[in-house]
């Protein structure tokens, strides 16, 4: 079945890319819709980053200075000094290994 | 610029924005397979959707035991910026053949937007533009798939306990850097995340959708009254 899935998931992002090509008249998305779509990862993106830095798989909120959330602030403060994708990455997970060792 | 000179400077151009791309492959792939899915799932993913934040979303989503509808409709969500890509290159793409539209929607994704619409717009005299972004796209698609079956192979040695789950969130998190800085972004960012926490165990693993829909609305309001 998952196969059935990843196919239809495959076939709407093609959509996503092609819709706005395929028209005859193009531009036809107004300047409150453009802006929205602007904001598409800022919307999305945090939902999939909070819960898996502050609750567990119970959905439960975990301990205030657990490795994972001390990570994430070194991440956050890397990321937005450096700007730089892969010094975010990188020091959120060596920080996440050093805390996570430190702690227990 | 003959169509072979577009094609390599589409190459050259999008070779620096492939620096963080091979991790998140890399990342996807070895958490694809840490999740559960066969490197035969993992890899058509990459192959069948390529776009890498909802190939993420998708895995976890049905790892969590989603219903397919939410893994479908949040996929949607993550992916409807395309749509904005492609009312930018519409005016650039519109005129080519079919076959040309299709491949290059397969292409289209963030930094083959990115670098190819820049292009497209300082040449708009060059007949061959749509060379540029084909060069561009199947550079970035070549690394997507080699860097997937590199987290592959990878995601079958790397142990369980070094905890690269933790990485989708850190990934997640890059994506949107350079949003940081912009007030009303932020302020949407906070929301989603907030709300994201609060629904979390709402039916059907709702939550993501739910909290960026939210977002996207109070964001709309935002700025109608800013105006």
């Amino acid at each position: 079945m998952i196969w059935t899935w990843i196919f239809i998931a495959g076939i709407i992002t093609f959509l996503t890319r092609y819709s706005m090509i395929a028209l005859i008249k193009p531009n036809t998305l107004n300047e409150t819709t453009k802006k929205a779509l602007t904001y598409v990862p800022s919307a999305v993106f945090p939902a999939i980053i909070f819960p898996a830095v502050f609750l567990d798989k119970q959905g439960d909120f975990i301990y205030i200075l657990s490795p994972q959330i001390l990570a994430f602030f070194v991440a956050v403060i890397v990321g937005y000094l450096s700007k730089n994708v892969i010094f975010t990455i990188a020091s959120g997970l060596i920080s996440f290994w050093i805390f996570s060792y430190v702690l227990h | 610029m003959t169509k072979i000179d577009t094609f390599i400077k589409g190459i050259l151009d999008i070779l620096p924005l492939m620096i963080p791309v091979v991790p998140f492959g890399i990342i996807y792939g070895v958490i694809g397979v840490e999740i559960g899915f066969s490197p035969m799932e993992v890899f058509a993913m990459s192959f069948v959707i390529f776009a890498g934040s909802s190939q993420i979303a998708f895995a976890q989503l049905f790892a969590a035991g989603a219903s397919p509808l939410v893994m479908i409709s949040s996929v949607a969500v993550i992916n409807s910026r395309h749509i904005l890509y492609g009312a930018v290159l519409a005016e650039y793409l519109g005129k080519l053949r079919l076959t040309w539209k299709i491949i290059l929607s397969y292409l289209m994704a963030d930094q083959a937007f990115s670098v190819s619409s820049a292009y497209f717009k300082k040449n708009v005299k060059n007949k061959n533009v749509h060379f540029h972004m084909l060069g561009s796209g199947l550079t970035l698609w070549s690394l997507w798939q080699l860097s997937t079956l590199i987290g592959i192979v990878l995601g079958n040695i790397v142990p369980a306990q070094l905890g690269l789950e933790f990485a989708i969130p850190l990934t997640f998190f890059s994506l949107i850097l350079s949003e940081l800085r912009k007030l009303d972004h932020l302020i949407i960012i906070l929301i989603s995340g907030i709300c994201s926490v609060l629904t979390y165990n709402f039916p059907f693993k709702i939550y993501i959708i739910f909290s960026a829909i939210f977002s996207l609305a109070i964001s709309i309001m935002i700025n109608k009254k800013f105006k």
